[in-house]
């Protein structure tokens, strides 16, 4: 393998201009596998998940998911893409030993979901990503590699399979190839796989969580020299496993590409592996071997013809899509583009809906989900929707500090309870003893204290430093544990020392 | 002419998997020959507008509810395994990732 | 050797069910049978003598705790190593699954059990059903009881020579071109391909999968209607079965008549390539329908004679996909696996020493007919083929109610006398791939020996789709007044086999 000098990225876009191609695997959330019973639950232990039709034993026979068929087509309808009148299923072969059958279920020449398109927005930008099919297959094995130094497939001694994932059903989504995207070519592809990934979870289908491989993208990269008219040779980087990774390989590979082509030397139509460690790709099978897959269709599974009426009802079901739903909640909570991509980007949309629809204003859930707990997930390294915490609890403590029931500090002591699993927002008020002192006779006499214990501070206000109460406030806040309500601490403080 | 070259036949016994041997290949090389020549007789049929038969059952839309059916349990799924380690299938060394 | 094994099915069922004979008994006897006779035979790969007398208890059993049971509870029957058996080893006449035990049942074998029906084992065939004469099987040919020196047809030709030899009164088999009906032919039996989709293919290993089709063997009409009707209805785990009611087939084999029946005679059946003796018979047969009140009209299918090139491409195609699963990877024959090889060697190792001549021959046939470059002229030509087939029944149908012809062009040859010629075997299956193509159901049944060698000689009757009582009708009508005529069923006429030791 030749020594590749990557060229400079900026260099790179001045020169070649990059086309890209994005073909995205989803796995659907379905009970059961694409072809057979089997459950499809991630983390099971091997090879329990599995029957003679998944394990592709002989004589076995695939019978279609319904679920998965009506999944593909949400998921087309969403696209905008037409639903085909009639299809069929065929067999791409090829032989691996992570593919019970040595051919998988998928679809050649007759997709289910033709021609749609995407919309995503760069920098206020909008890019409108041409979709080219989406079709049916089902997923392979995995294989556990045994021995060698690094526990990858090359050196490894020899290699452990198992079948739980063989069979699951699978969505691939294949773009046009994405033109005149010039420099943001790398931040395109990222915000392609990030509202594609939001669009198939707001329809239900898919948990679509890409570290744990339900969603995966392979990118094509190409680039041809600024002025010319025809593209170059592509590479495929293989199943690119986060959205930053996306942007990291498309950029690595354009600077790649582009110093071999300046060294005078030619792409090779290959297969490339995104490392994480490095943030650039890899070589792995060179195409040039020419693979014949010999497709044909699967005569075990008779033709789909999705009838207009079942492709309507689905159409039907599909719920607000991520963009429209964007543009109402801007326009309703007031927010500004900024502000909108940090709630979008923190997976906090559907919480402060949530919490509004629970009661609170749009300005308190925001505030909650997107500072006190959103620092607390955080910390404990979880995604804001896995804290122990339901928008409706959230919604309760914004409706206590309505009510001057607690003041913001209690707020927190109150989520920290909830987030300890100490109860509900009134159970933990009610153990934890954390209600605003409203009592001003309480209050009245711990001002006193206070005054009699900081005599200097509370002549330095008298004598009209205004700005010394601060102290006194915290020392009364300090004396009631927190309860008392700073703004009227500092009221009657001021009052009694006569600068009110 | 022949119908067949016995270096395509060697290609399509790697693309089929089968380590044949070269006396094998020869004879296979033979009789593929001839079988091709004979069964070549189906484009004789002038077929420009037929439409093609993949199915003999005029079946669409055959769908199962989403519903669990029991699986195997490993052993009974890794019995017949040639070998097995861990719970899974143990195979020999993997030259490459995915084909 | 015990009268009971003289006896068909249906009667069998009868004195069962009437307390005359048990299921243990009649398992015995024929257990009995295949022990003196089937080293010489060769039609079983595997019986397991407990296992069946306990099988035959069981139905016993259920029958004296008061249950329910079909006409055909205790009837034994010898069953195609082709159907998945939860109990029993299943090869499909192959080395690389010698010893393979299933971990699940065939549609067609949980059927039987249901019906009460007792396996007697699992009969040899031709490797993956590739073949005409069993002589593919990984394990020695099977012999045809007429002749042992002769072929008792294939791929089914276990199940035939079991049922001709009289160790058991049924069989089951496949047929994807011939397969039951051409073995049934040359042995002198009933054999049925109902239609495509009639009965599931769930535990059948895979040939073809959009031509193979489960099927009964038997030595009467009304005996192959039982079984079919025993097995076949719809079943979800088969996506290709049709939902629909099981023709009246046992009704239709009861009736037996012809009387004001169309029936049409294949005019591009006959000819060059046809044992004089085969179509005497054959045209004996046309007059004698034609004597029972049918009225018989030749009929054009211009296409069939296609059928046969498009089968040798269709075939092979859809099989070098359905056995790229043997891979020595999940189960099955591992060879050269040293710790050095890489799986893709192994696999390349296992299938050229666990595949015989005849299936590593029409793998690789079919990745030719898929490969890119030759898809078009070869598999997309076929099935363009496959549509003008379908247009020749349709037509024909149009004018008659069945077509009928030879089975086979020629009598059983003898063993090895085409074992290195494909294409001389492959003309076996001539007359019955047309029905394969199109999923149409077609019998044969016996008309008679031919006068060169005294062999027995079918005569096939095909129906449209879902029409298969009416063959079933025709072939009853045909058997009542054949046997008439010789004064007892054909097999009757078969040499006796001696015993061996």
């Amino acid at each position: 393998m030749s020594v590749e000098t990557p060229m400079k990225y900026d260099e790179a876009l001045a020169r070649f201009e990059p086309v890209l191609g994005i073909e995205t695997h989803i796995e659907l959330g379905t009970v059961s596998k694409m072809f057979c019973g089997c459950k499809t639950v991630f983390g099971a232990e091997p090879n329990t998940q599995v029957c003679p039709v998944c394990l592709g034993l002989p004589g076995s026979l695939p019978v279609t998911n319904r679920a998965a068929i009506e999944g593909i087509i949400k998921i087309g309808l969403a696209l905008n893409c037409d639903i085909v009148e009639w299809c069929r299923f065929a067999r791409k072969n090829y032989f691996y030993p992570d593919m019970p059958k040595n051919y998988q279920i998928s679809q050649y020449d007759e997709p289910l979901c033709v021609d749609g398109h995407l919309d995503v927005e760069v920098d206020g930008e909008t890019y409108r990503i041409e979709i080219e099919r989406v079709h049916m297959e089902e997923d392979t094995g995995k294989s556990l590699h045994v021995g060698g130094e690094t526990g990858r497939i090359h050196g490894a001694d020899y290699s452990l399979v198992d079948y739980n994932r063989a069979g699951i059903p699978l969505v691939e989504i294949v773009t046009k190839p994405i033109t005149a995207t010039g420099e943001k070519a790398p931040l395109v592809a990222r915000a392609y796989a990030s509202e594609l990934r939001d669009l198939v979870r707001s329809l239900g289908v898919s948990d679509v969580k890409m570290e744990q491989g339900s969603m995966r993208c392979d990118v094509n990269v190409s680039l041809m020299p600024r002025g010319a008219d025809e593209w170059g040779t592509r590479t495929e980087t293989k199943n690119v496993n986060s959205l930053r990774s996306v942007e990291r390989s498309v950029r690595s590979e354009i600077e790649r590409q582009a110093g071999v082509l300046a060294a005078g030397g030619r792409i090779t139509q290959e297969t490339r592996h995104f490392q994480e460690s490095t943030g650039t790709t890899t070589s792995g099978r060179s195409k040039e071997e020419a693979q014949d897959y010999r497709y044909f269709p699967e005569p075990d599974l008779i033709p789909m013809a999705p009838a207009r009426e079942w492709v309507e009802e689905l159409r039907a079901t599909l719920p607000e899509l991520p963009a429209a739903r964007r543009r109402r909640v801007q326009g309703e909570w007031g927010l500004t583009d900024l502000e909108l991509r940090d709630v979008v980007n923190a997976g906090a949309l559907d919480l402060i809906e949530d919490t509004i629809k629970a009661g609170a204003d749009a300005g308190s859930a925001r505030k909650w989900w997107m500072n006190e707990l959103s620092r607390r997930a955080t910390e404990q390294a979880v995604e804001l929707a896995d804290l122990p915490i339901t928008p409706e609890q959230v919604a309760r403590v914004q409706a206590m500090v309505d009510a001057k029931e607690l003041n913001d500090k209690l707020a927190r002591k109150v989520f920290e309870g909830v987030l300890a699993g100490e109860g509900g927002p009134d159970e933990v008020v009610a153990a934890r003893g954390l209600k605003v002192v409203s009592d001003e006779g309480a209050l009245e006499s711990i001002i006193d204290q206070v005054i009699a214990g900081n005599a200097d501070a509370a002549d330095k206000v008298r004598s009209g430093k205004v700005a010394a109460v601060g102290a006194l406030v915290g020392a009364v806040m300090k004396a009631s544990r927190g309860q008392a309500d700073a703004a009227r601490a500092r009221e009657l403080l001021l009052k009694k020392l006569d600068q009110a | 002419m022949s119908a067949i070259t016995r270096a395509e036949v060697a290609h399509l016994a790697r693309l089929s998997r089968l380590a044949l041997g070269e006396d094998e290949l020869d004879h296979l090389a033979a009789q593929l020959d001839q079988i091709i020549s004979a069964v070549a007789r189906v484009q004789e049929v002038a077929a420009e507008d037929i439409p093609p038969t993949s199915h003999a059952l005029p079946l669409t839309n055959v769908y199962r509810a989403d519903e669990n059916r029991p699986s195997l349990a490993p052993e009974q799924a890794l019995a017949a395994a040639p070998a097995a380690e861990q719970q899974r299938f143990r195979v020999p060394r993997i030259l490459d990732e995915e084909a | 050797m015990s009268e009971l094994i003289g006896k068909g099915a249906a009667e069998l069922g009868e004195l069962i069910a009437s307390g005359e004979t048990s299921a243990e008994e009649v398992a015995a006897a024929h257990l009995d049978r295949i022990h003196a006779v089937d080293a010489e035979v060769h039609a079983f790969l595997h019986v397991d003598r407990e296992g069946v007398l306990a099988q035959a208890r069981s139905v016993d059993e259920r029958r004296a705790a008061g249950e329910e049971l079909g006409p055909l509870a205790g009837v034994p029957v010898a069953h195609k190593d082709v159907f998945t058996t939860k109990d029993m080893p299943t090869t499909a006449g192959s080395k690389i699954l010698e010893g393979w035990r299933p971990p699940y049942d065939a549609t067609v074998t949980a059927r039987l059990r249901a019906a009460g029906m007792v396996i007697l084992g699992k009969t040899n065939m031709d490797e993956f059903a590739m073949g005409s004469s069993t002589e593919n099987s990984a394990f020695g040919p099977s012999r045809n009881p007429w002749d042992l020196t002769r072929i008792p047809g294939g791929s089914s030709g276990g199940s035939s020579a079991a049922v001709a030899a009289y160790e058991a009164p049924l069989g089951t088999g496949t047929d994807t071109g011939g397969s039951i009906r051409q073995p049934a032919a040359v042995t002198g039996l009933v054999g049925m391909k109902p239609t495509y989709g009639g009965a599931s293919r769930y535990g059948m290993i895979a040939f073809a999968s959009s031509l193979d089709t489960p099927g009964p063997f038997a030595r009467n009409v009304l005996d192959a209607a039982l079984m079919q009707a025993a097995f076949s209805g719809h079943d979800p785990m088969d996506s290709t079965s049709i939902d629909a009611p099981v023709p009246p087939v046992v009704e239709a084999a009861r009736r037996a008549d012809v009387n004001g029946l169309r029936v049409g005679v294949v005019k591009e059946f006959a000819g060059e390539g046809y044992q004089p003796g085969v179509l005497n018979r054959f045209n004996e047969t046309v007059e004698l329908l034609e004597s029972l009140g049918a009225k018989v009209v030749e009929v054009s299918c211009p296409h069939f004679t296609y059928a046969m090139p498009a089968y040798y491409l269709i075939a092979p195609s859809e099989c070098s996909s359905n056995l790229a699963r043997f891979d020595a990877m999940r189960f099955g024959l591992r060879v050269g696996d040293d710790g050095e090889r890489s799986a893709e060697e192994v696999m390349a190792l296992t299938r050229a020493e666990g595949f015989g001549p005849e299936v590593k021959r029409r793998i690789m046939l079919g990745t030719y007919a898929l490969s890119s470059g030759y898809y078009d002229a070869y598999y997309g030509k076929s099935q363009q083929v496959r549509t003008l087939i379908m247009r020749d029944f349709e037509a024909a149908f149009e004018q008659v109610d069945v077509l009928i012809s030879p089975t086979t062009p020629t009598t059983a040859f003898p063993i090895g006398e085409r074992a290195d010629d494909p294409m001389a075997m492959y003309l076996a299956d001539l007359c019955t791939i047309p029905a394969n193509l199109s999923g149409n159901p077609a019998i044969s049944v016996p008309c008679g020996l031919a006068d060169e060698d005294g062999l027995p000689v079918g005569v096939q009757i095909m129906a449209p789709v879902l029409a298969d009582d009416r063959v079933y009708r025709v072939g009853a009508a045909l058997e009542k007044a054949l046997e008439d005529r010789w004064g007892g069923p054909l097999l009757a006429k078969a040499p006796k086999l001696e015993a061996g030791e």
